[in-house]
């Protein structure tokens, strides 16, 4: 059913309120504050009654989808089951003050100083910072590392940072961020890195290589032996971008496979909910070689057993972020670690790619698949020919899975991939919502052939229809007018 | 062991062989063998959910807080309503991905609609982002946005501004190559307006703080002023709950105005996850980061939210985007936006005037101990406040006998001091015995 939903702004109703403050018990002292200085009027908010205001949210929620409410195999985005016990127990933290003096906050210290040695062991890495706020600060964060490498070694013109044609939008906006040129390397024909195009790419303005893997296309990078070495003699440094770690915990670790500084995005692999678009968490590891330029301060401990923050780092390129850190993202994650473990984690991963490697059995011969291989915990398919041709593309598919009560896969991306659709299943879903919604995935594909006019006009289900995005950039409406 | 694994061992040996595998690792035998980890990894063992609570428990035990707390900083101890954080654990709000999918994620862009709109009023500008990470990085951001919009490198930033705000643009400024100009503060603890006309040939503009870190509210139409003058913008960096009762940054002509959103419903949780604001003039608004959610129609003619402006943004312009942001605070400005509409516009007044009341019923009864003096007297202030006192580390250390945090200590041994409406005057009495007491029995050492 098709409805419009008020904005909070058009049911206030002047007098009504939902705040309650105690009554003050010092004396008014506005007057203290010069007038040119005061507000001149009271702020042009709402004024609801509580019960208006938690039916508005609520309501709102329902016009929502999230992993609560059904599957939601958006590729690259790892949209697992968030487990309820974390975000029970990581409010325990909320009255901390980040700069309260160290001896009051050991127990915040001590989590993120075990959290850090629990990713190095996940990865392979040498030490870790949590401060990074999401996968591109992440990336931002591990550039300025390798940044600060080459400079520190008075190697000012490592300028250039090799991006594949494959790579999330990301990382090439990240690398010109950190202050590198990008240059872009076109994929081989098997969706990898093609090695002739590096060896080419490479020189002594290289500062470094930034790699997903798997790839974005779901499929392990086999050359990346061959790839480090290339990139390592060339005097550059090897960036993994973490955002495709679910396929592989416990199976092998960034660190083993050549990799100089990397990102983990915990709100994908490590469980934590995404929020509808944040907070996430980006922490970065590092291999020993740059641990003096990490971002300060540093979780240090002293000879006494206690923790402090170390900001007497020399070397380091600075601050990245107001105090250390997503800490309440940081602790579910934590959380979720600590109630897997080391063999917890591995098994999901096992089942990540089982799960996609499932749904890919079972889309062939549906739609195509463009790189047919084992794919690791997602695979990339596309819109078969006889599709096109009756003009039902990758997001006519999206929309009519919306009707069907699935959250999209990821669409159009990869770019190299004509039409893509990357499903990502995830672990934590069971074989019959993965059958349920390959039957979808088929009833779509048989539905353009009977009434390919159904398909164009979904969803239909939703409360409102397709939004007109042109008219919605060409004129800008971006806060309400009253 | 904890698993969130529906499927049974049978079952997934069924799907394995469904796929014509018999082992998990036949799923893997893309990696090279001898890159594989030959052995589990070596992580505490799995606890059960009881035994995650203990733990868990057992952390917060080595933290001593829950008393009286003074210090602000940059993060403020204010009152949140039960209704925001109940509202904000709706999962179909808080286990969603960004809203791609506009059709079934109208209940996340309409929220960050009214959050821009809230912004928006506060800050009395045209145009604001779905936020950034935090006050710090929204700084940063604003520093390329002034870079963008003017094509000059050179940005001036007051000495105002909170230090680690600082420490991040200079962080963020030399990937950049930007010029950064401190400007700095006069002896009354405000913004020398003078430096910023005299140093604005060929920048930018001017970020500069209100409050300051220091507490003082600064002459901002005058720093606006100098930095049109000299042909830039001004970005203001506002603390927001103090816009009920102080000027706004689009009152005194500020172009963008920034900060910590921490103020409005979001609990201390030891740094974050917090939400940076950023707000600028329509004719800016193209420079801001990262995700815009905006109102047009579908073809019935109903009004729908979408992010817009997408042209700006990293998963189309790659390299030339404005800014590599994508994941940022999402759940927490809708947070901050129903802290505000809680609070309308009579509750952000009243808190504003809560806070000016007691930090001034603070700052006197303070100043009336031997030995201590504002250090700003005929400079306005907000919640905030530095003393000058001869030995901030004893005060601190009899006040942490009570399980009170005092002041920050600042690096020349002043301290800066907060109250809100969670202090009581009561609290102050008793504060103020034992900041006297410490101070006499050194007296007494001398």
């Amino acid at each position: 059913m098709r409805s419009e939903y008020k904005l909070i702004f058009e049911r206030s109703h002047e007098g009504r309120r939902a705040y309650d403050l105690p009554e003050c018990d010092a004396p008014d002292a506005m007057n203290e504050i010069p007038e040119e200085l005061r507000a001149s009027a009271p702020l042009a908010l709402p004024e609801l009654a509580e019960v208006d205001l938690v039916r508005h949210y609520t309501n709102l929620s329902r016009r929502n989808f999230g992993v609560d409410n059904g599957f939601y195999p958006l590729g690259s985005c790892t949209m697992k089951y968030n487990p309820k016990i974390n975000e029970e127990l990581a409010p325990l933290f909320d009255d901390v003050h980040p700069l309260m003096d160290p001896e009051m906050s050991q127990g915040c210290l001590a989590l993120m100083k075990d959290m850090e040695d629990m990713l190095c062991e996940i990865c392979g890495m040498d030490a870790f910072t949590l401060q990074p706020a999401a996968g591109a600060h992440g990336e931002l964060t591990g550039l300025m590392h390798i940044r600060a490498y080459h400079e520190h070694r008075g190697d000012f013109d490592r300028k250039v940072m090799i991006v594949p044609d494959a790579a999330h939008g990301t990382n090439p906006a990240s690398a010109s961020m950190a202050g590198f040129k990008v240059k872009e390397i076109k994929s081989a024909p098997d969706g990898g890195v093609d090695l002739d195009a590096l060896r080419a790419a490479v020189g002594p303005d290289t500062a470094g290589l930034m790699l997903t893997n798997p790839s974005t296309l779901g499929l392990f990078e086999r050359n990346i032996k061959e790839i480090a070495e290339i990139v390592h003699e060339a005097g550059g440094l090897l960036y993994y971008d973490g955002a495709n770690l679910n396929a592989i915990m416990g199976v092998v670790r960034p660190g083993d496979m050549g990799f100089d500084v990397m990102h983990i995005n915990l709100h994908k692999t490590f469980s934590t909910p995404h929020g509808g678009g944040g907070p996430g968490s980006g922490p970065v590891g590092v291999k020993k070689h740059l641990i003096p330029f990490m971002p300060v301060p540093r979780i240090e401990e002293n000879s006494d057993g206690m923790y402090y923050l170390d900001y007497d780092r020399p070397d380091s390129f600075g601050k990245i972020k107001s105090f250390y850190g997503n800490f309440g993202v940081i602790v579910k994650a934590f959380c979720y670690i600590r109630s897997l473990g080391g063999k917890g984690l591995k098994e999901a991963s096992q089942n990540a790619v089982l799960n996609a490697n499932y749904v890919m059995n079972k889309l062939r011969g549906i739609y195509e698949i463009p790189h047919d291989r084992t794919c690791m915990h997602e695979c990339v398919v596309t819109p078969t020919e006889e599709m096109m041709e009756n003009d039902v593309h990758t997001s006519d598919i999206a929309k009519a899975l919306i009707d069907r009560g699935y959250h999209p896969p990821t669409i159009y991306f990869p770019l190299i991939v004509h039409e893509a659709m990357m499903i990502e299943p995830t672990e934590t879903e069971s074989r019959e919502t993965l059958d349920e919604f390959v039957e979808a995935m088929r009833g779509i594909a048989e539905q353009v052939k009977t009434d390919a006019a159904a398909i164009h006009a979904a969803p239909v289900t939703t409360p409102v229809g397709r939004p007109d995005e042109v008219t919605a950039a060409r004129k800008p409406i971006v806060k309400y007018e009253g | 062991m904890r698993s969130y694994v529906p499927n049974t061992e049978k079952e997934r040996l069924e799907m394995l062989a469904e796929i014509g595998m018999k082992s998990m690792d036949d799923l893997f035998s893309d990696i090279p063998a001898d890159l594989k980890l030959d052995r589990e990894l070596d992580l505490p063992a799995p606890l059960s959910e009881a035994e995650l609570r203990d733990l868990l428990h057992a952390y917060t035990v080595m933290n001593e807080e829950g008393g009286p707390l003074f210090r602000g900083a940059g993060a403020y101890r204010h009152y949140i309503p039960s209704v925001v954080p109940q509202l904000a654990m709706r999962s179909e709000f808080y286990t969603a991905y960004t809203p791609y999918q506009a059709e079934m994620s109208q209940g996340m862009l309409q929220s960050l609609f009214e959050y821009q709109t809230v912004i928006c009023t506060l800050t009395g500008l045209d145009a604001a982002n779905a936020s950034v990470y935090d006050g710090a990085t929204a700084a940063a951001e604003a520093m390329l946005m002034l870079r963008d919009n003017k094509r000059r490198k050179k940005i001036l930033y007051s000495a105002g501004l909170n230090p680690d705000v600082i420490a991040v643009m200079k962080t963020y400024a030399h990937c950049a190559e930007l010029e950064l100009v401190e400007i700095p503060l006069t002896d009354k603890g405000v913004t020398d307006v003078s430096a910023v006309a005299a140093n604005m040939e060929g920048a930018a503009g001017v970020i500069a703080a209100n409050p300051n870190y220091y507490g003082c509210i600064e002459p901002m139409e005058e720093i606006a002023a100098a930095a049109h003058e000299g042909k830039g913008l001004l970005a203001a960096y506002v603390n927001p709950i103090t816009l009920g009762a102080l000027k706004r940054p689009g009152d005194y002509g500020a172009d963008i105005a920034i900060g910590e959103g921490q103020p409005l419903g979001l609990p201390l949780a030891y740094g974050g996850p917090y939400v940076g604001f950023m707000a600028a003039t329509k004719k800016l608004m193209r420079n801001l980061p990262g995700r815009i959610a905006g109102e047009t129609r579908d073809a019935e003619g109903n009004r729908v939210f979408v992010l817009t402006l997408q042209a700006r943004e990293q998963h189309i312009r790659r390299e030339m985007a404005s800014s590599n942001i994508c994941s940022n605070q999402m759940l927490c400005a809708i947070m901050a936006s129903m802290y505000c509409c809680v609070m309308g516009p009579n509750g952000m007044r009243e808190v504003a005037a809560q806070n000016i009341a007691k930090a001034h019923l603070l700052a006197k009864k303070l100043c009336e101990i031997d030995g201590v003096s504002l250090r700003y007297p005929e400079t306005p202030f907000f919640n905030e406040f530095v003393i000058d006192v001869k030995n901030a580390e004893a005060v601190n250390t009899a006040l942490a006998d009570y399980s009170i945090t005092g002041g920050l200590i600042l690096p020349d041994g002043g301290m800066l001091w907060c109250a809100t409406e969670m202090n009581s005057a009561e609290e102050f009495d008793y504060v103020c015995d034992i900041v006297r007491d410490a101070l006499e029995d050194m007296g007494g050492e001398d």
